[in-house]
């Protein structure tokens, strides 16, 4: 088993480039995702329509500009230039306001701002819309509060545990996820596939090794690479994005272990079935990675997913081990509260690790 | 009768495989004594890898009894499995280690330990004359050469039965000699030898052959006896009558 090991070990070694990416991946996906992928609003450029020169504008246009979402790059006075500006893509989002704000407000009648977005793009068009609803709401209550007796009913919204809404808090948990998915099931399955293909897995069934032992002997070293990486990611998230660690750190690692060997036990798993190294790539790119990144809640919310596809989901491992990150990074949670989730990763390794051996032992035919 | 057992290195008893309506191998008997080389032939398809695999725990046979050193293999596989060696139709070391570094794995998995490992690999380094080369990649070496370091490391754990799965197919008369004069060392220490190939001529090597066409054997005894039994002069003529007869037969 221990001589197993080692030439796993020496297999991983003695190809330098490929372990280099295997430990420079993450850390450039990482930085992908962290620095390149960002769906936070920065400074987005705005045309606002004003038909009238009154006080209440201007402060529209003032609170608007100095919110950090928005740059105001037109002033116009007429609502025509809009649909040129946003063809040529120098707008993302135009506001027309009401030609007598002021007065109407002031005299108690509903005025109309009309809020334009781009929705080529239709999640920033939606967050810019939603900012710019609630940068205007600010306005008018301090208006109102300011100019006119009648008191108004304040709603202040928190974005709790992620005040800054930033979406970094989004995407590390995902990619920890991916990164862990992509090394340990990948990883696996090929190489057991290549001693398939070379026919040394013959010369290891003849062997007095145990399929447990074979089993053991493949995934102790991958674990230990899928460690290494795990570690690597959460202290970059820490110290280069400044995500929160509020829970503890003994709980994460061990979340993080269970999921590695349950990443490690589906890609034995793919190696049983696989009888190439190219089949067992494939079947790990399409069967695990897309479902892991669509389906495990990272980038699209599973709320929103109809029912057919939350079901589903329930099957992506991912998709628990997603929230077992969330809770014990962002909430500060432990074992009390997520004990379904780490439940219900248990249980998927030892279906796996069944169905692993169970395969394995199939070799009597 | 207890003396008589312990005689015989492999006893295979009416041992069958089907797939399904396929028989491919069917309810063969022979037995090996201890120190022999026994050959399997058969043209491609003859049922001869299949058997091989059956003995070695690779495929557990439909029906029949395959015993070596007097222990069942699907009874008792675990125990078996120290007592084989196995190279395999492919050459099976590991392209990315080193010669030294698979002696040490494959030594490791039958439960050498590290002294005794690296003492026979000495010995055996210097007695191939390879002691520069152990640091090479195995990747890097002539076919000829990993044929034989396959040869090697099947037997290297001193199993009792070492099985050669066409070991000397796709390489030049010259490296089968060499190949040869290994498996003869290897019988002089008292390891039984079973070897399939469709080299006839190398079926003259044998001390006894099993010739094989369609699951059965056709033909079963020293080389001599099967020449005189088919009236022939080469192995070539026993092949051509076999397989003539099937030919009459469809």
């Amino acid at each position: 088993m221990i001589a197993f090991i080692i030439k796993e070990f020496r297999h991983l070694l003695r190809d330098p480039r490929s372990l280099l990416i295997l430990i420079g991946m993450p850390l450039a996906q990482i930085l992908i995702f962290g620095y390149a992928i960002k769906t936070d609003l920065n400074e987005s450029d705005i045309a606002i329509v004003r038909m009238n020169n009154d006080k209440l504008s201007d402060l529209a246009i003032q609170h608007l500009d100095a919110s950090k979402g928005f740059h105001v790059k037109y002033i116009w006075d007429h609502p025509s230039q809009i649909a040129e500006a946003f063809r040529k893509g120098e707008i993302r989002l135009a506001v027309v306001l009401d030609n007598n704000l002021e007065s109407k407000i002031l005299q108690g009648y509903p005025a109309d701002i009309q809020v334009i977005g781009d929705a080529s793009d239709p999640n920033t068009a939606n967050l810019l819309v939603q900012h710019t609803q609630g940068t205007l709401r600010n306005v008018y209550r301090e208006y109102l509060q300011k100019n006119a007796s009648t008191p108004v009913v304040q709603v202040s919204a928190r974005m709790l545990f992620n005040e800054e809404n930033r979406s970094v808090f989004m995407f590390i948990p995902g990619t920890i996820v991916i990164i862990l998915m992509l090394l340990s099931a990948m990883m696996t399955s090929i190489s057991l596939a290549r001693e398939k293909e070379t026919g040394t897995l013959e010369l290891l069934l003849v062997s007095p090794l145990r399929p447990h032992q074979i089993i053991l002997g493949k995934v102790v070293p991958y674990m230990g690479l899928s460690l290494i990486n795990a570690c690597t990611i959460l202290l970059l998230s820490k110290f280069l994005f400044e995500m929160p660690f509020r829970g503890s750190l003994p709980l994460l690692m061990s979340e993080t272990l269970l999921f590695i060997i349950l990443a490690l036990c589906i890609g034995l798993y793919i190696s049983t079935i696989a009888r190439t190294q190219q089949v067992a790539m494939l079947l790990s790119m399409f069967a695990l990675m897309l479902p892991t990144i669509l389906l495990s809640g990272f980038i699209f919310p599973i709320e929103n997913m109809p029912l057919g596809l939350q079901y589903l989901s329930a099957l992506i491992p991912a998709r628990w081990f997603v929230e077992i990150i969330r809770g014990i990074m962002i909430r500060g949670v432990g074992i009390e509260i997520l004990w379904k989730e780490t439940l219900i990763l248990a249980g998927m390794v030892c279906i796996f690790m069944l169905l692993c051996v169970k395969n394995f032992k199939i070799r009597l035919e | 009768m207890e003396n008589k057992e312990a005689q015989w290195s492999i006893e295979v008893e009416n041992l069958e495989k089907r797939y399904g309506s396929f028989i491919a191998v069917d309810k063969i008997s022979f037995r090996v004594k201890k120190g022999e080389i026994f050959g399997l032939l058969g043209a491609n398809g003859a049922g001869k890898t299949t058997t091989l695999r059956m003995l070695c725990g690779l495929l557990a046979p439909t029906a029949g009894i395959a015993l070596i050193d007097g222990t069942g293999v699907s009874q008792n596989p675990e125990s078996v499995r120290f007592k084989i060696g196995y190279m395999s139709q492919h050459f099976s070391l590991y392209e990315d280690l080193t010669i030294w570094e698979n002696f040490r794995f494959y030594g490791g998995i039958y439960g050498m330990k590290l002294s005794e490992i690296k003492g026979k690999f000495n010995e055996l380094s210097y007695r191939l004359n390879m002691s520069d080369q152990a640091q090479r990649l195995t990747r890097e070496l002539p076919v000829g050469w990993k044929q034989k370091l396959a040869f090697m490391v099947a037997s290297f754990h001193n199993p009792s039965v070492v099985f050669l799965d066409e070991p000397t197919s796709g390489v030049d008369p010259l490296v089968r000699r060499q190949f040869w004069d290994l498996i003869y060392e290897a019988v002089l220490k008292d390891t039984t030898i079973i070897i399939t190939t469709h080299y006839l001529d190398e079926a003259m090597y044998c001390d006894r052959l099993a010739i094989m066409d369609q699951g059965k054997i056709s033909a079963y005894g020293t080389p001599n006896e099967i020449l005189s039994h088919y009236k022939a002069s080469s192995m070539h003529e026993v092949f051509l009558k076999i397989a003539g007869k099937e030919d009459i037969l469809a």
